[in-house]
C-alpha cells in the first residue's frame, strides 16, 4: 500500500468518515449506553446493588464500554487487530517505513487540520494535539474558578446552592489536576523531547497517541459528573464521603483512572526515550536541563500514578460491589484510601513541579546569554526532588489521627525537600549573574515563576513543621501554598514554554505587546488573588466552604476582583493566541531567540522526520559566552547551518 | 439547578407564625421518585414540593409535621431528645420529653438556632400507610408539634439527622444531602 | 572587585550584602515584635502558645531567605540587563564551587535545626501541639496529672461531645475549664471530618472506627470558635460552634446543668466507648 503519488485530494467531508473524533464521540456515546445495559443486567437481582436510584454497575460499565467504544473510534485497535489476524494493519504501509517517513506524510496531502484529530504516530502533531486538548480543560477549570470566587463574594450561600458549590470545587480542582499534569509533558515533552535528543520519533509512538486521546476522554468525564448533580468530595475524594456519594463520584473515580494510565504510559514512554534514544556524542553531561527535568518527572508518573488506580478501583468496587475497603464498620479504614491516595498525591505534586523547573532553567540561559550555572547541582536537586518525593505522604496526615511517633520522621523528610528545591533557586541566581538579560515574554514568565515560588515554597515550610500544620491544615492558607507553587510555578512555566517555543510548533510568532499585557497582568493579579488567602487561612477560613465569618468578607471581596482581573488575563492570551495564529500569521524566524538548543537547530516548520540526518552532538547547549566553543552538533556534509551559534 | 420555591409561613396574630410540613418516605414525582422528602404547606393550603422555609423575625414559629414515614432510627441517640422547643413537642398531641432513637423516622433541626425535633415514625405494620406525595391526613401518620422562637434575620440551615437516605452507604447520601429533600434553608426576613 | 579586609571580593556581592543585611534589620523585628503577637492561634492554650511561636519563627525565619534570593535576583535584572539590540554574550560561569558549598551547608543546616525544633516542640513541651494523635499518644502530658476525657463526636453535620467521667453524657456545648490538661477523644460515626478549635490550637481529624486523641491546656478563659476541617458533605461549612473556656468551678456548675438538662436520653445513649459503629434500627426505606 506504497503511496508513490500524492492521490487527488480528498473532500472535506470524506475526511469525516474514518476513525478520527467524531467517530470516537460517537462510538463512546453508544457504548456508554450499550455498557450501562450491560451493568444494569448484571445488577439485577441484586438489592444492594440498586437499591436507590443510581446503578453504580451500570455506570462503571457504561463508561468502560464508552472507553472502549472511543479508542475504537479512533483507530487504535486497527493495529493490534489486524496484526491477531495476519494483515498488514489498515491504514499504514509497512512498519519500518511508517517510522522512517511517518504516516503524516501519507497523510499531509489530506489537509493539515484533519491530522489533529486522529490518532497519529507523529510526535510533533501529537504536541500540538496536547497543547490544544489541555488547553481547552484547563480553560474550562478555570473557567469554575470564577465560579467559586463570586460565590465567595458574599458569606452566606448566594450565588450557588451549598450542594453545587462543592461540587464546582471538586471540578475545579480535579480539572486542574488532571490537566496540568501533563501540562509541559505533554505539548513539550511530546513536542521537542525528540529534537533535544536528536531522535525522530519517541520510542514508542502508538502509545504517545493513546496517552493522549485518554486525556480529552477523562475530561469529558470528568464534566459529566455534572449530568448527575457532581460530587462533593473535592479533588482528594476521601472515602468514606466518596463512598456515600451519587452518581457523580464514578465520573470522577473513572475519569481519575484514564488519567493515572495515561500518565503511566507517558512516563514509561519517555524514560525509554531519553534513556536510549539519545543521538551520538549526546552524553549526560550534555543532556539539555529541560530533558533531566523529564526525565526526573517520567520515573515519578511511572511509579506513582498505579498506585491512584488502585486507590480508584478500590473505591469504585466500595461503590459498585458493596465491599468495605474504605468503611470502618464494615472493618475496612478511611486511612486505607488516605495514604493510598497521598502516595501517589504527593508524588504528583512534583509531577507538576519539576517540568516547571526543566523549563524556566532552560530558558533562563537563552535570555541571559551565559551557560546554565552549576549544571550537576541542577540535576541533582532534580533527581533529589524526585527520589524524597515518595517519602514524605504523611505530611498531608500530621493530624489525621496517624501514629504520632511517624510525625517527626516525615516533619525531617519534608523539610529536607526544600534543600534539592533550593539548589533550583541558586542555579537561577548564579544564571543571571553577569549575564545579559533580555526580556522577552517567555523570560518574564520565567521569572516570575520563580518569584511566585519562592513564596509557594517556603509557605511549605510551615506546612512541614508539625506545630505550625496544625495551625493551617485543611485552612486556605494551604490553597495558597499549592496554588502558589502550582499556578504561580507550573503555568507560569507552561506560558514560557508556550511563548518559547510556539514559534517553532507553529511557525508564527505570537504578538509580543499582547503578550506582555498578559504577564503582567497575570503575574500582579495572581499575587493579589493568592496572596491574601495566607491571611486567610491565618484567620480560620477553612478549604471548601461557601459560608464563611462576616469580617472575612472584605478580604474575600479582594480576592474575588482580582481572581476576575486574573481570568481577564487569560482572555487576552487567549486573543492572542487567535490573533496571532489565526488572522496574523507572521512567520516566524528559524531561531528568534538565538538559541543554541538542538531543537533551534532545525528549519521551521518542523520537516516530518526531524533530521535529514541523525546529528551528531559535539557540545552542550549552554555554551553562550565561551570562547570557540563548537557548534551544538554536527549535522553531516552539505547540512544548512541555522543562526544560533 | 433551579432552587425549590421558598414558603412561607401562614401569618397569625403580630409575633406568630405557622409553618405546616410533611414528611413523605417516597416522593413519588420529579427525578428523584423513591426518595423521602419534606414537603411544605404554603399559605393557601397547596402542598409544595420545598425545604425553603421563610419565617418572620423576632416570632414564634409554632410548626405542624405531619410524618408518614415508618421508623429507621437514630445513629445517634442523642437527638432523640428534643431541644430548643419554647415547651415540649407533641406527638399526636402528647408531650414527649424523649422519643425512643429506635422509633425516629426523621428530625427536624435547625443547628444553628439550637431546634432539635424527632419525629415519630408510622408504626410498619400501619394500615393504609402513604406511598406517594403529598399525603393526606386520611393516611396513616404521627402529627408532631413544637413551637421555636426565632430571633434577628438571616438564613439558617435545617436537617435531617436520621440516616434514612435508603440504599446509600451510612444512609446520608442522596436525599439526606440534597436542598429540597431532607435538607432546607429557614430565612429568617 | 573591591578589597575587604584583606580579600578580593566582587563590588556586586557586597552591594547585595549591604541591602539584604538593612533589610533583614528591619523586617525580622517588624516580624516579631509587631507582627508575632497577631499571628494565630494565639495564646488562649499551652498548645496554641507554642503554635504561635512556631509560626512566629517560622515568619521571622522566611524574610532574610526571601530577601536575600530576591535582592540578588532584582540586582542581577536591574544591574545585568542587556542594553542595545545587540545579541552580547554574558560571562562564562559554569559555577563556583565554594558558593555551593556554602549554600549546601547553609540550607541543611537550617532545614535540620527547624526539624530538630519542630521534634522537641512535638515531644517535650506541648504534649503534641494541639494536633490529633490517634488512638495511642506519643507525646503525653507531663506531670502525672490524669487529663480530663471529653469525647468529641463528629456527625454529619453537627458536633456532640461526651463526658466519659460524668456518667458519659452528651451534649451540644462545649465549656473547658481553664488550667486543666483536657484530652480530647476525637471521633465520628459517619465519614471524616475534622475537628478545629481554632484559638485553642487544636485540630484532629474525625475519622469514623478512630479514636483520635488530642491534648490542649487552656490558659486564658474566653470564646473559642470551633469549624470543621474536613470536607464532610453538604453543610460542612455548617458545621461551626462556639465554645467556652471557664473557671473550675463555672464548668463544674455547668456540667451539673449539662447533665441534668439532657439525663433523660442518657440510658438511650448506650456506654461510652472510644469508637462507635451504630447503625440505626431499621434499614431506611
Amino acid at each position: 500500500m506504497t503511496e508513490t503519488s500524492a492521490p487527488a485530494p480528498r473532500s472535506a467531508w470524506r475526511g469525516l468518515i474514518g476513525f478520527n473524533l467524531l467517530t470516537a464521540i460517537v462510538l463512546g456515546i453508544g457504548g456508554f449506553f450499550f455498557g450501562a445495559w450491560i451493568g444494569g443486567k448484571m445488577a439485577v437481582g441484586h438489592d444492594y446493588l440498586i437499591g436507590t436510584d443510581q446503578n453504580d454497575v451500570g455506570i462503571f460499565m457504561g463508561f468502560l464500554f464508552g472507553t472502549i467504544g472511543w479508542l475504537a473510534g479512533l483507530g487504535f485497535f486497527n493495529y493490534p487487530l489486524a496484526r491477531l489476524a495476519g494483515r498488514p494493519p489498515l491504514d499504514w504501509s509497512s512498519e519500518d517505513e511508517m517510522y522512517v517517513v511517518p504516516d503524516a506524510t501519507i497523510r499531509q496531502h489530506e489537509g493539515g487540520i484533519g491530522r489533529y484529530f486522529r490518532l497519529t504516530t507523529d510526535h510533533k502533531v501529537v504536541g500540538i494535539q496536547y497543547f490544544f486538548g489541555v488547553g481547552i480543560f484547563f480553560f474550562i477549570g478555570g473557567l469554575n474558578a470564577m465560579l467559586i470566587r463570586t460565590e465567595l463574594l458574599t458569606p452566606h450561600e448566594k450565588a450557588w446552592p451549598a450542594g453545587q458549590y462543592i461540587s464546582l470545587v471538586g471540578l475545579h480542582g480535579t480539572m486542574m489536576i488532571m490537566m496540568t499534569s501533563a501540562f509541559i509533558l505533554g505539548p513539550f515533552g511530546n513536542y521537542f523531547v525528540p529534537l533535544m535528543i536528536g531522535a525522530r520519533r519517541l520510542a514508542f509512538p502508538r502509545i504517545e497517541a493513546l496517552t493522549f486521546w485518554l486525556v480529552p476522554l477523562a475530561g469529558l468525564v470528568l464534566l459529566s459528573a455534572i449530568a448527575w448533580n457532581g460530587f462533593p468530595t473535592g479533588w482528594t475524594g476521601y472515602a468514606p464521603l466518596a463512598d456515600q456519594a451519587r452518581a457523580g463520584m464514578d465520573a470522577y473515580i473513572f475519569a481519575f483512572i484514564l488519567i493515572a494510565i495515561s500518565l503511566t504510559l507517558v512516563g514509561i514512554n519517555l524514560l525509554t526515550t531519553i534513556l536510549t534514544m539519545r543521538a551520538p556524542g549526546l552524553t549526560w553531561s550534555r543532556l539539555p536541563i529541560f530533558v533531566w527535568g523529564v526525565l526526573a518527572t517520567a520515573f515519578l508518573m511511572a511509579l506513582a500514578a498505579p498506585v491512584l488506580v488502585a486507590a480508584m478501583l478500590m473505591g469504585m468496587m466500595d461503590r459498585a460491589a458493596n465491599t468495605s475497603y474504605y468503611l470502618a464498620s464494615g472493618g475496612g479504614s478511611p486511612y486505607l484510601y488516605e495514604n493510598l491516595f497521598w502516595f501517589f498525591g504527593h508524588p504528583e505534586v512534583y509531577i507538576l513541579a519539576l517540568p516547571g523547573f526543566g523549563i524556566v532553567l532552560e530558558i533562563l540561559p537563552v535570555f541571559s546569554r551565559k551557560p546554565l550555572w552549576g549544571y550537576r547541582l541542577a540535576v541533582a536537586g532534580m533527581l533529589g526532588v524526585a527520589f524524597l518525593s515518595f517519602m514524605v505522604w504523611q505530611h498531608h496526615l500530621f493530624v489525621s489521627g496517624i501514629n504520632a511517633s511517624l510525625r517527626p520522621f516525615y516533619m525531617l523528610t519534608t523539610e529536607l525537600i526544600s534543600i534539592p528545591t533550593g539548589f533550583i533557586f541558586l542555579i537561577a541566581m548564579g544564571t543571571l549573574w553577569r549575564g545579559k538579560i533580555r526580556y522577552t515574554v517567555p523570560m518574564l514568565f520565567a521569572l516570575a515563576f520563580f518569584f511566585n515560588f519562592l513564596i509557594g515554597g517556603l509557605s511549605g515550610i510551615f506546612l512541614s513543621d508539625v506545630p505550625s500544620d496544625v495551625t493551617t491544615h485543611g485552612s486556605y492558607f494551604v490553597m495558597a501554598h499549592f496554588h502558589y507553587t502550582i499556578m504561580g510555578g507550573l503555568v507560569f512555566a507552561f506560558f514560557a514554554a508556550t511563548y518559547y517555543w510556539l514559534p517553532k510548533m507553529t511557525g508564527v510568532t505570537l504578538d509580543e505587546r499582547l503578550g506582555k499585557i498578559h504577564f503582567w497582568l497575570m503575574f500582579v493579579f495572581f499575587n493579589l488573588t493568592f496572596f491574601p488567602l495566607f491571611a486567610a487561612g491565618f484567620l480560620n477560613m477553612p478549604r471548601r466552604v461557601s459560608t464563611y465569618a462576616p469580617h472575612l468578607q472584605t478580604l474575600n471581596d479582594f480576592v474575588s476582583a482580582s481572581a476576575y482581573v486574573l481570568g481577564l488575563s487569560m482572555l487576552i492570551f487567549i486573543g492572542n493566541l487567535v490573533w496571532s495564529l489565526v488572522f496574523v500569521r507572521q512567520p516566524a524566524e528559524t531561531n528568534p531567540w538565538h538559541s543554541r538548543s538542538l531543537e533551534w537547530q532545525v528549519a521551521t516548520p518542523v520537516p516530518v522526520h526531524n533530521f535529514d540526518r541523525i546529528p551528531v552532538i559535539t557540545a552542550g547547549p549552554y555554551e553562550y559566552g565561551v570562547p570557540n566553543a563548537p557548534p551544538v552538533a554536527d549535522f553531516g556534509p552539505g547540512a544548512v547551518a541555522v543562526a544560533g551559534k | 439547578m433551579v432552587m425549590p420555591p421558598a414558603v412561607a409561613a401562614a401569618s397569625g396574630t403580630p409575633g406568630n407564625a405557622s409553618l405546616t410540613l410533611q414528611t413523605v418516605a417516597s416522593l413519588g414525582f420529579g427525578p428523584h421518585a423513591d426518595w423521602v422528602s419534606y414537603l411544605a404547606k404554603n399559605p393557601q393550603g397547596k402542598w409544595v414540593h420545598s425545604t425553603n422555609l421563610v419565617v418572620p423575625a423576632n416570632s414564634l414559629i409554632h410548626v405542624t409535621i405531619y410524618q408518614y414515614d415508618t421508623a429507621t432510627g437514630l445513629r445517634n441517640p442523642f437527638w432523640g431528645e428534643p431541644e430548643g422547643t419554647v415547651g415540649e413537642a407533641k406527638v399526636n398531641g402528647k408531650a414527649i420529653p424523649i422519643l425512643n432513637p429506635d422509633l425516629a423516622s426523621h428530625t427536624f433541626a435547625i443547628p444553628e438556632l439550637g431546634v432539635t425535633v424527632p419525629l415519630k415514625g408510622v408504626a410498619d405494620n400501619a394500615k393504609n400507610q402513604c406511598s406517594l406525595a403529598p399525603c393526606t391526613l386520611a393516611e396513616a401518620h404521627n402529627t408532631i408539634t413544637f413551637t421555636f422562637r426565632t430571633g434577628k434575620r438571616g438564613t439558617f440551615r435545617w436537617q435531617c439527622f436520621v440516616p434514612c437516605a435508603a440504599g446509600f452507604i451510612l444512609g446520608f447520601g442522596g436525599p439526606m444531602q440534597s436542598l429540597g429533600y431532607m435538607d432546607g434553608l429557614l430565612h429568617v426576613v | 572587585m573591591i578589597d575587604v579586609a584583606g580579600r578580593r571580593v566582587s563590588r556586586h556581592g557586597v552591594q547585595i550584602v549591604a541591602i539584604w543585611a538593612v533589610l533583614t534589620a528591619i523586617a525580622v523585628p517588624l516580624i516579631v515584635f509587631v507582627l508575632g503577637p497577631h499571628l494565630p492561634p494565639g495564646r488562649m492554650s499551652a498548645e496554641a502558645s507554642d503554635q504561635t511561636d512556631a509560626n512566629t519563627v517560622l515568619t521571622a525565619l522566611m524574610a532574610p531567605i526571601i530577601l536575600i534570593v530576591a535582592i540578588q535576583i532584582v540586582y542581577s535584572l536591574v544591574v545585568f540587563r542587556a542594553r542595545g539590540d545587540a545579541i552580547e554574550d554574558g560571562a562564562p560561569i559554569r559555577g563556583h564551587d565554594p558558593t555551593v558549598l556554602a549554600w549546601i551547608v547553609l540550607t541543611s543546616v537550617i532545614v535540620l535545626a527547624l526539624a530538630v525544633w519542630g521534634s522537641y516542640t512535638l515531644v517535650q513541651s506541648a504534649r503534641g501541639a494541639g494536633g490529633g494523635q490517634g488512638p495511642s499518644p506519643a507525646d503525653l502530658p507531663k506531670g502525672g496529672k490524669t487529663p480530663l476525657p471529653i469525647q468529641v463526636i463528629g456527625q454529619q453535620w453537627a458536633w456532640t461531645f461526651r463526658f466519659p467521667t460524668y456518667k458519659a453524657f452528651e451534649t451540644r456545648q462545649l465549656e473547658l475549664p481553664v488550667g486543666k490538661v483536657i484530652a480530647f477523644h476525637v471521633t465520628s460515626i459517619d465519614v471524616t471530618h475534622s475537628f478545629w478549635a481554632y484559638e485553642l490550637g487544636v485540630k484532629a481529624d474525625a475519622v469514623p472506627g478512630v479514636d483520635n486523641v488530642a491534648f490542649v491546656t487552656p490558659r486564658k478563659l474566653g470564646r473559642f470558635t470551633i469549624r470543621c476541617a474536613e470536607l464532610c458533605g453538604l453543610w460542612h461549612g455548617h458545621m461551626a460552634l462556639h465554645g467556652r473556656v471557664v473557671s473550675a468551678s463555672d464548668f463544674d456548675t455547668w456540667v451539673a446543668q449539662q447533665k441534668a438538662a439532657n439525663a433523660q436520653i442518657i440510658p438511650d445513649l448506650g456506654p461510652y466507648q472510644r469508637v462507635y459503629f451504630p447503625e440505626p434500627k431499621h434499614r431506611a426505606g
